[in-house]
């Protein structure tokens, strides 16, 4: 009924307005088109200078009413880089953005038809235009400088000393792979993959390297501890977007890819910063992946190295839940495998 | 090519009868109903007809959005109203996950390829090529007829695609494999992804017989004495997009191909190491790259957007010198950067691809190519800065546009500054930003640009005006509407609210935006609203509006003005006139506007 209405009233509005366009356009005929013309072109005119000023004013007010909900402050250290380069590219384009859009108003607004003037015949202006050439192209130079030198620092190795973790997307959740104390990821491959036989990664169990790795539901992470993420798909193209980071990759089926961040707040630092008793960092999958897309949510948790450790040591390794042992002793050879394996490495 | 002649030559009799009856809308006698309306060789007619099944796709494109930003706005309502119209795909009245997949694939492939692509280069390049460059027809009117009905055969096949029972292709409209070639992971991806690749397929061979058509009619049909510098700027921008369109469509074409394969004939283009959970089972496709696709798709894609925006680009710069009553500034400025951006637009296609894993040496490439095409576009907006600077302006809807079109152009064009960075692209990549810049930069300004040009040369296509007053609320609300529903979708994609997303309530650090996403909601229904009442201004005008009774009525140099109100095929009722001049001498030596065919007087000074 509610829509009913809401369609009546549209439909009625909609008569009004053709009415009152239909009259004008008649006595825009009998005064002359012309005088018609001279008339809407001073409304049209004024409407345009205010445009420019309320717009301007609802430019501030957005920006007052939204900016506490956007950023924060960064939750890594590169992330800072890029929290950098997009204010001074802010202040670069903002400066743009306000000089052209007045003069651009300004002029329709100031230059609005007139008996008085003619139109002044200005067809080129060499020296103009090269300036508009080169400014722009210095200030992209300088962008383009700046971007490319943080690229470079984000993009580039991770330290030595950085943690390894692997995630996985699939439709429609994220697992995560820690390689163990062997610190070395086991060998897998996809056909391998049987959630049935708790094997949800196709991990090969005749590799030693994979008998101490654990898989979680949530990605913990040491602060102030470079991590890096070596991120793969089992279905679709997914993408592990973490915003309080800053940081985002593709998860692409065959092609792993990678990347790295330092995390510097533990997430109940961030409870403090916030002062949001339920803040959490989140993960989102930002590259769309069929119909349970928008609830592709994985958790991040930053804590301390003691808190991680002792996290990471109550987590079971995959193996043994895949190979349960039905007596307490004969838990024995899995762990001696566990030591081989980080011989092996030594 | 015989039968290239013989048309030719028929086209010749059309116009020599048209002498006695230009006025008069009487067409050569051995023209039917079907000849003349259907399979209509007449390209402006052709135009016509690419616009008006423009505006059909558009209307069900921006339905789309409406019912898409329904879910977005109240994802806690239920709307009883659309159970009944969509069944299973809106249970409880609530839109389903794979019904706002669907709606966002086709809103995205409807707007890009059906409006802003066939919509708007196919009427313009159709109508104002061969009338501002002074030939008869195209070079092939018969493949320029082609050209329609491969398009309008497309569009039969995607409108049928919405009715499978499987529903459309709900891929996005970048129709990224896996997603895309996996019926198991995604519903959309059975038959609607085939009849989508399918209609694409016909997509393009409109587009390449189009294209093919508008250059050689460009560089072989000009009247005498219309060389390529004395060409208005509409169509050197429609010369370009025909030039990315021919060069871009089939490497498109040659991705979507591969993809069909992969979906039909067990091929591993785009697959690998794939297990779906759905049916337990992991697939035999080894070895092949999802990122290869992105490359096809975007090398496509990139130039696609410049397809769009420049004859919006064209018709503005003709629209904003003819009602300032002034030449366009820069003239060869203009044209080397509607150049220069066509020559970059190949060269930046990676820059959507800068988190895909992609070697971040080439990342780099990408940052410096794509942020160097804003030079060439900063050159265009001071341009028309300066056009407007000392002019006489009348503010026609035409010229609202044209302005809109520039003020949206620098808003979006300046955020694609953002983006094109590969530093800010990691934290803004696929979220609302994004959507928020592409929307005004190729989107709307491409749109304002389409709408300038129909309220400009509306005379000339129906011998009758649109109703101002109507033109001034469209664009007023247009305008307004614009800005209030893309501004503030920055800062969503500030705080990293990912597109696509249907509801944010899951999440904790997305959720604090419900009032703004109410209100854009609200304004995008007022401003589909507002292109509705357009549709009907046009319509009603087409047979009632106000009668055009000047052959000038802008008062414009360029030939399209100089054939008779009413033109019928052959465009001219005698001889094809001959140019003496470049097309904006508009208030030189006192004189309000001297037409292209006056020959250079004694002692006119040169510019």
């Amino acid at each position: 009924m509610q829509t009913f209405f809401i369609i009546l009233i549209l439909a009625f509005g909609f008569l009004i307005t053709f009415q009152i366009a239909k009259a004008s356009e008649y006595v825009a005929v009998l005064r002359g088109e012309e005088k018609a013309r001279r008339q809407t072109n001073r409304i049209n005119a004024f409407l345009l200078l205010a445009f420019l000023v309320i717009g301007l004013i609802g430019v501030y007010y957005c920006n007052e009413r939204l900016k506490g909900k956007i950023l924060g402050e960064s939750a890594s250290v590169q992330g800072e880089k890029i929290d950098t380069m997009l204010y001074i590219t802010l202040a670069i384009t903002g400066v743009v953005f306000f000089i052209t859009q007045i003069l651009l108003f300004w002029f329709a607004y100031k230059y609005q038809e007139s008996d008085k003037r003619k139109a002044y015949y200005y067809p080129h202006n060499n020296k103009l235009e090269i300036i508009w050439t080169v400014i722009p192209a210095i200030a992209l130079t300088a962008l383009v400088g700046f971007g490319i030198y943080y690229w470079f620092k984000i993009t580039g190795d991770a330290p030595e000393n950085a943690m390894q973790v692997e995630v996985t997307g699939s439709q429609f959740k994220w697992e995560f792979r820690y390689p163990g104390r062997d610190g070395v990821f086991g060998k897998k491959y996809y056909k391998e993959i049987s959630p049935e036989k708790s094997n949800p990664l196709g991990q090969i169990w005749d590799d030693p390297y994979n008998h101490d790795d654990a898989i979680t539901t949530e990605l913990h992470l040491v602060v102030n501890k470079p991590v890096k993420l070596i991120i793969g798909s089992k279905d679709v193209i997914h993408d592990v977007g973490l915003t309080a980071f800053r940081m985002k990759m593709d998860a692409v089926p065959g092609t792993p890819t990678t990347m790295w961040f330092t995390p510097k707040f533990t997430t109940k630092q961030m409870i403090e910063k916030t002062g949001d008793p339920d803040f959490v960092y989140e993960l989102s999958c930002d590259q769309m992946c069929g119909k349970g897309h928008y609830g592709m949510r994985g958790v991040v948790i930053v804590e301390t190295q003691e808190e991680y450790d002792r996290w990471i040591i109550s987590q079971e390794s995959q193996y043994s839940r895949a190979h349960p042992q039905p007596a307490a002793p004969k838990s024995q050879p899995a762990d001696t495998t566990k030591v081989a394996a980080v011989n092996l490495k030594n | 090519m015989s039968n290239e002649a013989n048309l030719h030559g028929h086209t010749e009799i059309v116009t020599t009868h048209e002498v006695h009856h230009d006025e008069h809308h009487v067409h050569h006698h051995k023209e039917t109903f079907i000849t003349k309306y259907i399979f209509s060789q007449d390209h402006k007619t052709i135009g016509k007809q690419f616009l008006i099944t423009g505006i059909a796709w558009a209307v069900i494109g921006g339905l789309f959005s409406v019912l898409f930003r329904l879910q977005l706005g109240f994802p806690d309502q239920t709307f009883p109203i659309l159970e009944t119209f969509f069944g299973r795909y809106a249970k409880g009245g609530q839109i389903q996950p794979e019904f706002y997949y669907a709606l966002i694939t086709m809103h995205g492939t409807v707007l890009v390829f059906f409006v802003l692509t066939a919509g708007l280069s196919g009427t313009f390049a159709n109508l104002l090529i061969p009338l501002q460059c002074g030939a008869r027809d195209m070079a092939s009117p018969f493949l320029n007829m082609l050209s329609y009905w491969f398009f309008f055969l497309a569009s039969v096949v995607m409108v049928s695609s919405l009715f499978v029972s499987t529903g459309p292709a709900s891929g996005g409209w970048t129709m990224y494999p896996p997603l895309s070639a996996l019926g198991d992971a995604n519903e959309g991806s059975r038959l609607g992804t085939d009849l989508w690749l399918v209609a694409m397929a016909l997509f393009v061979v409109s587009s390449l017989l189009g294209g093919l058509n508008y250059i050689s009619t460009i560089l072989n049909m000009r009247t005498k004495g219309m060389s390529m510098t004395r060409l208005p700027l509409t169509i050197w921008a429609l010369f370009f997009t025909a030039i990315l369109g021919v060069l871009s469509f089939p490497v498109l074409l040659s991705g979507f191909i591969l993809l069909l394969f992969d979906r039909n004939l067990g091929t591993s283009f785009y697959l690998s190491d794939i297990f779906i959970s759905q049916t337990g089972q992991a697939l035999a496709n080894e070895g092949g790259s999802a990122i290869l696709y992105q490359h096809l798709f975007w090398f496509l894609g990139h130039p696609e957007v410049y397809i769009i925006i420049l004859p919006s680009m064209g018709i503005v710069s003709e629209v904003l010198a003819v009602n300032s009553r002034k030449p366009i500034f820069g003239y060869m400025a203009m044209v080397g950067s509607l150049f220069a951006i066509t020559i970059l637009a190949f060269l930046v296609w990676a820059h959507h691809m800068f988190v895909t894993g992609l070697n971040p040496f080439l990342g780099s490439i990408f940052v410096l190519l794509t942020l160097l095409i804003a030079v060439p576009s900063a050159i265009k907006v001071f341009n028309w800065l300066t056009t407007l600077w000392r002019g006489n302006i009348r503010l026609t809807p035409a010229t609202l546009f044209s302005i809109g079109f520039v003020s949206l152009f620098i808003s979006g064009g300046l955020t694609g500054v953002f983006l094109g960075n590969s530093t800010i692209d990691i934290h803004l990549h696929d979220t609302k930003f994004i959507v928020a810049h592409f929307h005004i930069v190729m989107g709307v300004a491409s749109f304002f640009g389409m709408f300038a040009g129909v309220y400009h040369w509306f005379p000339k296509m129906f011998g009758r005006y649109l109703n101002n007053t109507l033109g001034f609320i469209h664009f007023w609300v247009t305008i307004i509407g614009a800005y209030l529903i893309f501004w503030p979708m920055h800062y969503e994609g500030l705080a990293g609210v990912p597109r696509r997303y249907l509801d944010l309530r899951g999440w904790h650090n997305f959720n604090h935006f419900g009032e703004l996403n109410k209100m854009i909601t609200v304004v995008s229904i007022i401003v589909f609203a507002v292109q509705l009442m357009f549709i009907f201004n046009f319509f009603y005008s087409i047979f009632k509006g106000r009668k055009v009774r000047h052959q000038n009525p802008w008062g414009a140099t360029t030939l399209d003005w100089t054939t008779p109100i009413r033109p019928g095929h052959g465009n001219w009722t005698g001889e094809i006139p001959e140019v003496h001049r470049w097309a904006y001498d508009y208030g030189k030596d006192g004189r309000e506007f001297i037409p292209q065919t006056e020959p250079i007087g004694k002692g006119e000074s040169h510019h």
